[in-house]
């Protein structure tokens, strides 16, 4: 978009990349402090069941172990009403996250966490585990909304009473939550149409499967105050935590956030840090050790939801959609906060209707408590949305891209959850897709009889965070700035903040020196989530280097003994008439101009920027084996304004990646028993190299008006059309629906009929 | 009872204590603090833990460490040359943006090593065939397999 830059809009090597390609950055396992114990936790054998007793005293005589602990060593918080919101979706009750870290009288879920040991070695503490007896009597499993919400239905918190329009209902239920959005008349948009869709589809719970398993070390001192290490999204979100759980003032608690393998949402809460405190403390004030198997954290961190979603829209024969609804049931899991909430305003996001209503439902099961995932509750909703979008323009006979312009939410338009939109990118994103070389060419010629090709379309909304930042910066003799932020690096937004820093001085951003410091080194920071990093802490960097600019120009302008309204900076140049001076130059004479530059910015990105994808799939369905082929792959994206661009289609080309995933692949396969069966990377399988092609990004650039240069985030979009775009390309291969996720082998079979 | 183990790693003797059921992963990270392989599953399914095992690739965790007696690994630490700069899957990865989170890169330049020491001019198929072994959540993969192909020429 801008072509005159210096550093926004380029493509360096990012600052932290010689320490990943160098395997010497430092991630959350690989924290090694002097004297560490290690941990292991003790997980539930049962999905449902009451603890009658926990016997840990053979664990605490096993040579090496130095403290076990269970939910009588933390403060009880199950009267606390008090819910963390964690900025993602809803982050839920004190008293539930509480009974999560370790199970209070009941355990909920396979894999629910209730005793921990730190001991010399982590095969010691893991051997400790074993010895710990723990006598259930077992309850019956709940494991669809269907059977949670039944009349009859067993209840998994005795005190849970439905919430509904900001009322508690009278009988206990495993609905936490009814929550519903309205507008028009129903009824007369149904009359109106002239052909009216309704489709069910359920889909499986997933995980965000991040490569680097949860991993922490917690050091608790004599002086009461806690040093935490954490792969973390969200260090003062990790400082809230514990000090919430603990009952320790944040003031206490420094998180040194550490390289983060991935996240995904995934890492926003807290699982182990409370637990290795408490066992620090107990072990005599000494550093403890945690990090998660695999199996552990597909057993018992956040997946997102399983779901139940019918919608129901009508359309004229001219292409206009007169109205659109649905119901939504989410799998929280074992405590409240699906994203549901989030899915309702996702699953019409990108049109404008005068006719619409929501029903959301979030529905406790005895699964492990769901948490966010990138654009959470948005790919499944979009899903079957989508699907009703592209049957209503085949039975209309009309382009499911030109139903989409004709239909398409812009500027003005009230968003089905309330706001109304500012400027958005949508219809320009379809009008992309619809140039793009992909759109234009035919498909590929199918190889055998056996093999169908066909091409599928989907869009995509999400809201966008703002959020806030803050960070510091120092100019060095040298002209290099020092920045200090806080927000978790998952992928290339040191850079990408910097970037703004540098551009407001017109330097290059390799003079910039970023760091990711503690929560003791700098202000406040909102979570790395939401899609918000790029924005709203690059709002602060912007605004502190707005800040250094004025003060160095009035350096500049006290050398020349002139006024700082005669001297400009422009391309990293300070100017008054002939004279100038480079920023490097003036940086070495801070010591004669009234000494050192430094500055600091707090903002709140309020607003956010919400944005919009369409995507374009081809695939190959194999009509014998059932599988499916991603052949092309064509994502377009509003972004606002590309600031990092390689890393831009970078977080398109990973969510299209994960949004495949779950159209193709992924899945929670959980016994009758409620056990879960596949708790490795072999049996839940994510997409390897091999089962993608190159992914083609379009981006298209609609400013934010909300960001000094336009920003909009971009992380979560692109996971929202995937499931959609592929299964309406599978019907356009097979011509029938496939409307079960995952789409495996075996699902496409059983749309064809032939199991 | 440990068992003392003779080894090279990255082109120098090294000597170890491990117990008879250590990983070569676990005495690489916690022996040997060489950890920039990494644990990402510990049943050799996302190959963030590769080395060079013998000129083979390996997944260290699926490795005993006893089995390197008199053997030869080269790990992430030690691929970039002694006189400076990076390997050229390292600097191609940089150039190429094929990381985001990281996690995972150490384990993907060891695996393109391994490729490219055996087939220096792969296919895209052959490269995607034979970094299906290792896993990125991050990337798509898309500007991974660029890296290797650029370096391939």
């Amino acid at each position: 978009m801008t072509t005159d830059t210096v550093a926004i809009g380029k493509r360096p090597i990012r600052h932290d990349g010689v320490d990943k390609v160098t395997g010497r950055a430092q991630y959350g396992n690989d924290v090694k402090l002097a004297g560490t114990l290690y941990a292991h936790i003790l997980r539930s054998a049962h999905a449902h069941a009451r603890i009658m007793s926990i016997d840990t005293s053979a664990a605490g005589e096993l040579p090496g172990v130095q403290a076990v602990v269970t939910s009588a060593d933390m403060p009880d918080l199950s009267k606390n009403t008090e819910v963390i919101n964690d900025g993602e979706g809803e982050g839920g009750g004190l008293a539930y996250m509480s009974q999560n870290m370790l199970a209070r009288g009941k355990v909920l879920y396979h894999g629910h966490a209730i005793a921990a040991v730190a001991a010399t070695s982590a095969s010691i503490a893991e051997e400790a585990c074993k010895l710990i007896k723990v006598d259930y009597e077992i309850l019956p499993p709940l494991l669809s909304t269907c059977d949670a919400m039944k009349d009859d239905a067993p209840i998994i918190h005795a005190a849970m009473r439905t919430e509904e329009a900001g009322k508690l209902g009278d009988k206990p239920s495993n609905v936490a939550k009814h929550m519903q959005l309205k507008r028009g008349d129903m009824d007369a948009g149904f009359a109106e149409a002239d052909v009216v869709v309704e489709r069910e589809f359920f889909t499986k719970m997933v995980h965000q499967g991040y490569i680097e398993p949860q991993a922490t070390t917690v050091l608790w001192k004599q002086d009461g105050t806690l040093s935490i290490w954490a792969s973390t999204q969200s260090p003062w979100g990790v400082r809230r935590e514990v000090s919430e759980l603990l009952q320790v003032p944040q003031g206490k608690i420094k998180v040194t956030p550490t390289e983060i393998g991935g996240g995904f949402g995934g890492k926003l809460d807290v699982y182990l840090e409370p637990v290795a405190a408490i066992l620090s403390k107990k072990a005599g004030y000494k550093p403890v050790k945690m990090a998660m198997s695999r199996a552990d954290v597909l057993m018992a961190t956040g997946p997102t939801s399983g779901s139940w979603i019918k919608v129901k829209m009508g359309v004229k024969k001219n292409g206009e959609i007169t109205a659109a609804q649905a119901w939504m049931e989410y799998e929280a899991g074992a405590f409240p906060g699906s994203p549901v909430g989030a899915g309702m305003g996702v699953i019409f996001g990108p049109y404008r209707l005068p006719n619409v209503q929501i029903d959301g439902y979030d529905v406790i099961v005895n699964k492990p408590k769901t948490m966010a995932y990138r654009a959470p509750g948005g790919t499944n909703a979009a899903y079957a949305s989508e699907s009703v979008v592209d049957e209503l323009a085949e039975k209309i006979g009309m382009d499911p891209l030109r139903l989409r312009q004709l239909n398409g939410a812009k500027e003005g338009d009230r968003r089905v959850d309330g706001p109304t939109f500012q400027r958005v990118g949508y219809l320009e994103t379809v009008q992309a897709a619809i140039n793009s070389p992909h759109y234009e060419d035919g498909l590929a010629a199918a190889p055998a009889t056996n093999i169908k090709v066909g091409r599928g379309v989907a869009s995509g909304f999400w809201f966008n965070w703002g959020g806030k930042s803050s960070c510091n910066a120092a100019v060095n003799p040298d002209g290099s700035i020092t920045l200090s932020e806080g927000s978790a690096d998952i992928g290339g937004t040191r850079t990408s903040i910097s970037m703004q820093l540098a551009e407001v001085l017109g330097i290059g951003v390799e003079n910039i020196k970023p760091a990711v410091v503690d929560t003791d080194s700098v202000g406040y920071n909102d979570a790395t989530g939401g899609s918000r990093t790029t924005f709203g802490s690059g709002l602060a960097a912007f605004e502190v280097g707005t800040k250094i600019k004025q003060i160095m120009i009035e350096r500049a302008a006290k050398f020349w003994e002139i006024d700082a309204k005669d001297v400009t900076l422009v391309r990293g140049v300070f100017k008054n008439h002939s004279k100038q001076m480079t920023f490097a130059e003036l940086a070495a004479k801070l010591d004669e101009t009234g000494g050192q530059v430094v500055a600091s910015a707090a903002t709140d990105g309020k607003g956010g920027a919400p944005a919009f994808g369409t995507h374009v799939v081809d695939v190959a369905v194999d009509t014998e084996t059932g599988k499916v082929q991603i052949l092309r792959y064509t994502a377009v994206q509003d972004v606002g304004h590309a600031i990092y661009p390689p890393y831009v289609e970078g977080q398109i080309q990973g969510g299209v990646s994960q949004g495949v995933g779950w159209a193709l692949h992924e899945e929670y396969f959980y016994n009758d028993k409620g056990l879960l069966l596949n708790a490795s990377l072999l049996d839940y399988r994510m997409p390897t190299a091999l089962d993608l092609p190159m992914i083609e990004t379009i981006l298209v650039e609609v400013a934010s008006p909300n960001h000094p240069y336009g920003v909009r985030g971009v992380g979560e979009v692109p996971i929202v059309p995937p499931a959609a775009a592929v299964a309406n390309a599978i019907h356009n291969a097979i011509g029938v629906r496939v409307t079960n996720l995952p789409m495996s082998p075996g699902e496409v079979l059983r749309a064809l009929g032939k199991i | 009872m440990k068992t003392q183990v003779s080894t090279t790693i990255n082109n120098e003797p090294v000597e170890f204590l491990c117990q008879p059921n250590e990983s070569l992963l676990e005495v690489l990270r916690n022996t040997l603090s060489l950890t920039g392989a990494k644990e990402g599953c510990n049943n050799g399914n996302c190959g963030a833990c590769s080395v060079i095992l013998n000129g083979v690739l390996v997944n260290s965790c699926c490795v005993l460490a006893v089995e390197t007696e008199g053997a030869s690994v080269t790990t992430i630490e030690g691929i970039a040359p002694k006189s400076g700069g990076l390997h050229p899957i390292q600097q191609a990865f940089l150039e190429n943006a094929a990381l985001q989170c990281g996690i995972c890169t150490p384990g993907f330049i060891m695996a393109s090593k391994a490729l490219l020491d055996k087939n220096p001019h792969p296919t895209e198929h052959e490269v995607r065939y034979w970094l299906a072994g290792n896993l990125c959540r991050c990337t798509g993969y898309d500007k991974i397999v660029k890296a290797v192909l650029a370096v391939a020429g």
